[in-house]
């Protein structure tokens, strides 16, 4: 054992604990043991639930089947509430019970907190919804896989958007200084800079939940710009789109993914017409999408929330890797079977490239008209 | 005859209940489809949980009161604890159960577990460091979450640039936080109670505003990741041993923090802190250095904050500012007062419960923060002085003198 | 100049929105000297309260000007309520603890409230019915200030002058003042102080109220948390101005906006908070009691 090393420094009885507590790790089980973490609870619930509701419908048509090799699939649900601190226990926590595959976790942060626990357990993790360009870009996770599109590919998206489509120049950035709005406003500068067709002529970061944007709605009218690109989440987007008509503002408003939610035209109601929001890519023709959305239906008897369909497709996904890895899941076998095959799943038949991000999938634009989003062709 | 009565009043509060929560309660609107769903059940359950838990609450303080009346001798209102400690045998019982509890722990329990008692450990040094302040000092410290990131970010930013260990960081950090502290102390000497309480908490927001902000210097808010967990001589660990040596050298910190601020709490120090909590002008008077005792107050308490924000970044291996809001300076506070300002024993026992029962509460996962509220002002109203009050050292005449001028 | 004028409203607003809670945290910490963490919460409270009244009765088709009044009494009576019943609770069986116990009691409260709304209602972002429209006589300088910007900066002035005027010519208000100055003292020449705390709470938290309404149509949304970071402004506001002082509050506030403002459109809001924060301290190294406050000499 590992410990029989420190065993000469520590006191003898020290040497006896350390070797009692090493837990025996159930590698030959008569399940597999597939974990499921992100927010259940708190004020970012409804970002985890969908997933782990995915997940659960994805296992239990397989156990209908029989499982994988005959064994059956065994769930086991963390709670993270989306805060790194609290994900180090959560994966701590998976990975003494000994979970073998995790669809998870759900935000950046709370992703980047556990990965180093489950990297020394050589555990395959996939994220629905984790797009901190870190986590793939470093290298520094070999055994992290995800389902969205990177936050690399978000930022070129908007301001691609912004200069080729909509034929705008002068640029104003505001991000909510968050993990993932602020990395976001920043590609998204290095992307004009890159480009060199538009302008940023302004960059700011805003204070979330502040009472009144005002000032910087001010700031953005005085700097000229012609539309505004916004890294955050809907509640700051409502409110600054909100005091923009107020303050006769008709600058466009470009933003991303985090305000891609219906949460978003319900609250900013009327002045959400026009905006644009970048989002996953428009399945909405894929039929195995809508086969996913009926079966939710069918389940919950409602509509299905944030990152649904990745988390589903992830769950397929790390299910067929094990399959054709022949039962295992030991982190080179699906990892090889990651990379070299098609599965097709909700969000498109997907493969995986070096790095861990899914290949083919992307961001679409979208635009609210009358209440709803609408792809932009 | 005081029955009738008694539910009378019951029913009041109880209907009394059911206005105050109506529209929250019993109204669900959704704005967008334009329906109002009426929940009367709520109602119903609240009328009748206000009723019975006015009667238990009722019966608790009768319960209380009777007891006051009965023995109101000094023996029986020394808590159960106290009374263990001051007896030897006793207390070397206590201590070796609790020793003995210490060095199992990881053995009979998860890893998940052993980290969960890591984090209350960790937060059971921060009580003692604010007890400090707080407790000993009297001085209201809002911010204290800020020497937390100070030392926290100290080992991120030193091992992150220079790979420096653990270890090597560990006295640092501390004494980086308590700079930050006697930098604080400084414009602040001047003021008093609730002034400094509000000053103290914007520092802790200055600091963490500009983690989130200055991008070069800390990486904003998507922090640093990959810190170094401690080493043991240049040994690497796994996880799993990992996670064990880390709570035995918490343990070992707990040690050491109990003695030192057991040592400090009387020593010519701790007595200037007492004084100062107690009268600032009299304390003046009887020719104690204010500037400097304040200073070492904040220092001290910033010293083993900082220690303890390298530990939680070395434990955690990932920092970001959104670790430090204003709700951890509160958490921390908590446990200071919960546990019974001044006390040591009480600030352990106020971490412990205050950390671990959100962590074992999870299993009511949604109910948790509600049940950690009302517990708050539960104790605090059923007993304000806290769990474990400090026992003041007294010295009482056995002559009959009238005792009125030293009141 | 344009942009200075703009900057000086956007200001001015934002002033006045502290304004508006920073005044019920005063009168408390004026009478009782507690920080009333939970104050934040009541705010919240009204706000939602009103949001679910005025979002019933527009479904039932009444008339917005009936909405206004209708919403707007009942947040001030729920808060108010809220208030009295906080005080009851959490705050008087601790009336002679020691000093910080009241507090955690505070926070406790705080979290509490918070997790009841988030239980019993939702923990998304609702709209917030639009309750002030657009006046017709605002359209020319609509750029600058705004109808709801408006209302807010005339209500604040209206209930700053009300409050002055109960606190100097009321009997209530002597009482207060009574029993702010010595609290034995004012239960000795017959004041009931418990009734004259409890008409605190209610007239703080009936302003609460009021502010909630108005800023949650300005802002147009809601949710469970919007408390907490106004609760923690406004106290910082109204130290800033000298706790315990009315016209203090009000200044506090104004300046706290008008030093974001100007910080955010001058410099960056990045570090607007940064400034705020900075300037509070500032202003206490040189005058330890806040602006308008009253430096107490100590007696021994």
């Amino acid at each position: 054992m590992k410990f029989t090393v420190s065993g000469k420094l520590f006191s003898t009885t020290a040497c006896l604990m350390f070797a009692l507590s090493a837990p025996a790790l159930s590698f030959a089980g008569d399940t597999i043991k597939f974990g499921i973490a992100g927010p259940h609870s708190g004020d970012l619930a409804s970002y985890g639930l969908p997933s782990a509701a995915a997940a659960k419908l994805v296992i239990d048509k397989f156990n209908a089947n029989g499982g994988i090799k005959g064994k059956k699939i065994e769930i086991l649900q963390e709670d993270d509430v989306c805060k790194p601190e609290i994900a180090t226990n959560t994966a701590t926590k998976l990975v003494s019970s000994g979970v073998e595959v995790v669809l998870g976790h759900i935000c950046s942060g709370a992703t980047i907190a556990a990965m180093p626990i489950y990297k020394d357990a050589n555990i395959l993790v996939m994220s629905p919804s984790a797009t901190s360009d870190e986590l793939t870009y470093s290298g520094k996770y070999p055994n992290f896989f995800r389902t969205i599109a990177p936050n690399a590919a978000q930022s070129p998206a908007m301001i691609d958007f912004a200069i080729d489509k909509l034929g705008l120049k002068k640029i104003a950035i505001i991000h909510d200084k968050g993990d993932y709005g602020k990395p976001l406003a920043e590609g998204a500068k290095l992307h004009v800079e890159k480009k060199g067709k538009g302008q940023v002529v302004l960059f700011e970061g805003i204070t979330p939940g502040a009472m009144d944007y005002s000032a910087i709605v001010q700031k953005i009218k005085e700097s000229g710009a012609e539309v505004v690109v916004f890294g955050g989440y809907h509640p700051e987007a409502s409110k600054i789109v909100s005091i923009m008509k107020k303050k006769r503002l008709d600058t466009k408003f470009v933003s991303d993914d985090g305000v891609k939610d219906d949460t978003f035209i319900k609250v900013a109601g009327d002045d959400a017409e026009g905006v644009y929001a970048a989002g996953p890519q428009d399945n909405s023709a894929n039929p195995l999408a809508l086969k996913a959305k009926e079966e939710y239906k069918a389940a919950f008897n409602s509509d299905p929330g944030a990152f649904y369909e990745n988390a589903y497709a992830a769950t397929v996904v790390m299910l067929n890797a094990i399959e054709k890895a022949g039962g295992s899941t030991k982190l080179e076998d699906l990892k090889k079977v990651l990379q070299t095959e098609k599965v097709d799943t909700p969000v498109g038949a997907v493969s995986f490239d070096q790095k861990g991000d899914a290949i083919g999938v992307g961001f679409s634009m979208y635009v609210v008209e009358k209440g709803k989003y609408v792809v932009v062709k | 005859m005081g029955l009738l009565k008694e539910l009378k009043k019951g029913v009041l509060i109880s209907l009394w209940f059911v206005f105050l929560t109506f529209p929250v309660m019993v109204i669900k609107v959704d704005p967008i489809a334009r329906t109002v769903v009426w929940r009367w059940a709520n109602a119903l359950y609240m009328a009748v949980g206000t009723f019975f838990i006015y009667f238990l609450v009722q019966f608790f303080l009768r319960k209380k009161e009777n007891r006051k009346e009965t023995n109101d001798s000094k023996e029986q209102t020394l808590s159960f604890i106290h009374r263990i400690l001051q007896d030897r045998l006793q207390r070397n019982i206590l201590i070796g159960v609790v020793a003995v509890v210490a060095v199992f722990f990881p053995q009979f329990l998860s890893a998940y577990q052993t980290n969960v008692m890591t984090t209350a450990l960790m937060y059971v040094v921060l009580g003692l460091g604010l007890n400090i302040v707080v407790g000993l000092a009297g001085l209201l410290d809002l911010g204290f979450v800020a020497f937390y990131a100070v030392g926290a970010y100290t080992y991120a930013l030193l091992n992150l640039h220079f790979g420096l260990g653990f270890w090597a960081v560990l006295p640092i950090g501390g004494l980086i936080a308590a700079t930050f502290g006697i930098l604080l102390g400084f414009p602040v000497l001047r003021l008093r109670g609730d002034y400094l309480a509000i000053v103290t908490l914007g520092f802790g927001e200055i600091i963490r505003l500009i983690l989130e902000n200055w991008g070069q210097f800390s990486k904003g808010p998507s922090g640093i990741s990959n810190i170094s967990r401690p080493g043991f001589f240049g040994i690497e660990f796994s996880l799993q041993s990992s996670i064990i040596y880390t709570y035995y050298l918490m343990v070992l910190l707990v040690l050491v923090t109990i003695f030192v601020v057991n040592r400090l709490q009387d020593s010519r120090l701790g007595r200037a802190w007492i004084a100062l909590r107690e009268d600032e002008i009299a304390c003046q008077a009887m020719g104690i250095d204010k500037r400097k005792t304040k200073l070492v107050a904040f220092s001290l308490g910033a010293f083993w904050a900082g220690i303890m924000g390298v530990m939680f970044a070395a434990k955690t291996t990932f920092v970001n500012p959104a670790s430090f809001t204003f709700l951890e300076s509160a958490i921390i506070l908590s446990i200071v007062v919960l546990g019974g300002m001044g006390s040591i024993v009480g600030v352990l026992f106020g971490a412990l419960i205050l950390i671990l029962m959100p962590e074992y509460l999870r299993a009511l996962s949604q109910y948790r923060m509600l049940a950690f509220g009302a517990i708050l002002v539960c104790m605090m109203v059923f007993r304000p002085q806290g769990l474990i009050s400090n026992i003041r050292r007294t010295y009482t005449f056995k002559k009959k003198t009238t005792s009125s001028l030293c009141r | 100049m344009d942009y200075f004028i703009e900057l000086l409203f956007s200001g001015l607003t934002r002033g006045s929105i502290y304004a508006l809670i920073a005044l019920g945290y005063t009168m408390v910490y004026g009478i009782i000297g507690l920080i009333n963490f939970a104050h934040g919460e009541i705010y919240m409270i009204g706000a939602f309260t009103a949001f679910i009244v005025a979002t019933v009765l527009s479904i039932y088709g009444f008339p917005l000007i009936a909405i206004v009044i209708i919403a707007g009494i009942a947040a001030v009576v729920w808060s108010s309520s809220y208030g009295y019943t906080i005080e009851k609770i959490a705050y008087k069986p601790l009336r002679h603890a020691p000093r910080l116990s009241p507090l955690i009691s505070a926070i406790g409260m705080s979290i509490f409230l918070q997790n009841y709304v988030l239980l019993a209602q939702t923990s998304d972002f609702l709209p917030f019915p639009r309750l002030i429209p657009d006046f017709p006589f605002m359209e020319p300088i609509a750029h600058i200030v705004g109808s709801t910007d408006l209302v807010i900066l005339v209500t604040t002035v209206i209930v700053m002058v009300a409050l002055t005027f109960i606190i100097k010519f009321t009997l209530i208000g002597k009482a207060m003042r009574a029993t702010s100055q010595d609290r034995t003292m004012a239960t000795l020449v017959g004041i009931n102080v418990n009734r004259v705390i409890s008409a605190t709470f209610i007239i703080g938290s009936g302003l609460a109220a009021i502010g909630g309404l108005l800023i949650a149509s300005h802002i147009g949304q809601i949710n469970f948390y919007i408390g907490f970071l106004a609760g923690i402004k406004a106290f910082t506001a109204a130290v800033l101005g000298g706790i315990g002082s009315i016209p203090g509050a009000v200044l506090g506030s104004l300046i706290l906006g008008l030093t974001e403002s100007f910080a955010t459109g001058y410099v960056s809001s990045d570090y607007e908070d940064v400034f705020a924060f900075s300037l509070l301290v500032l202003i206490l190294i040189f005058k330890p009691s806040g602006l308008l406050g009253k430096a107490t000499n100590q007696k021994v």
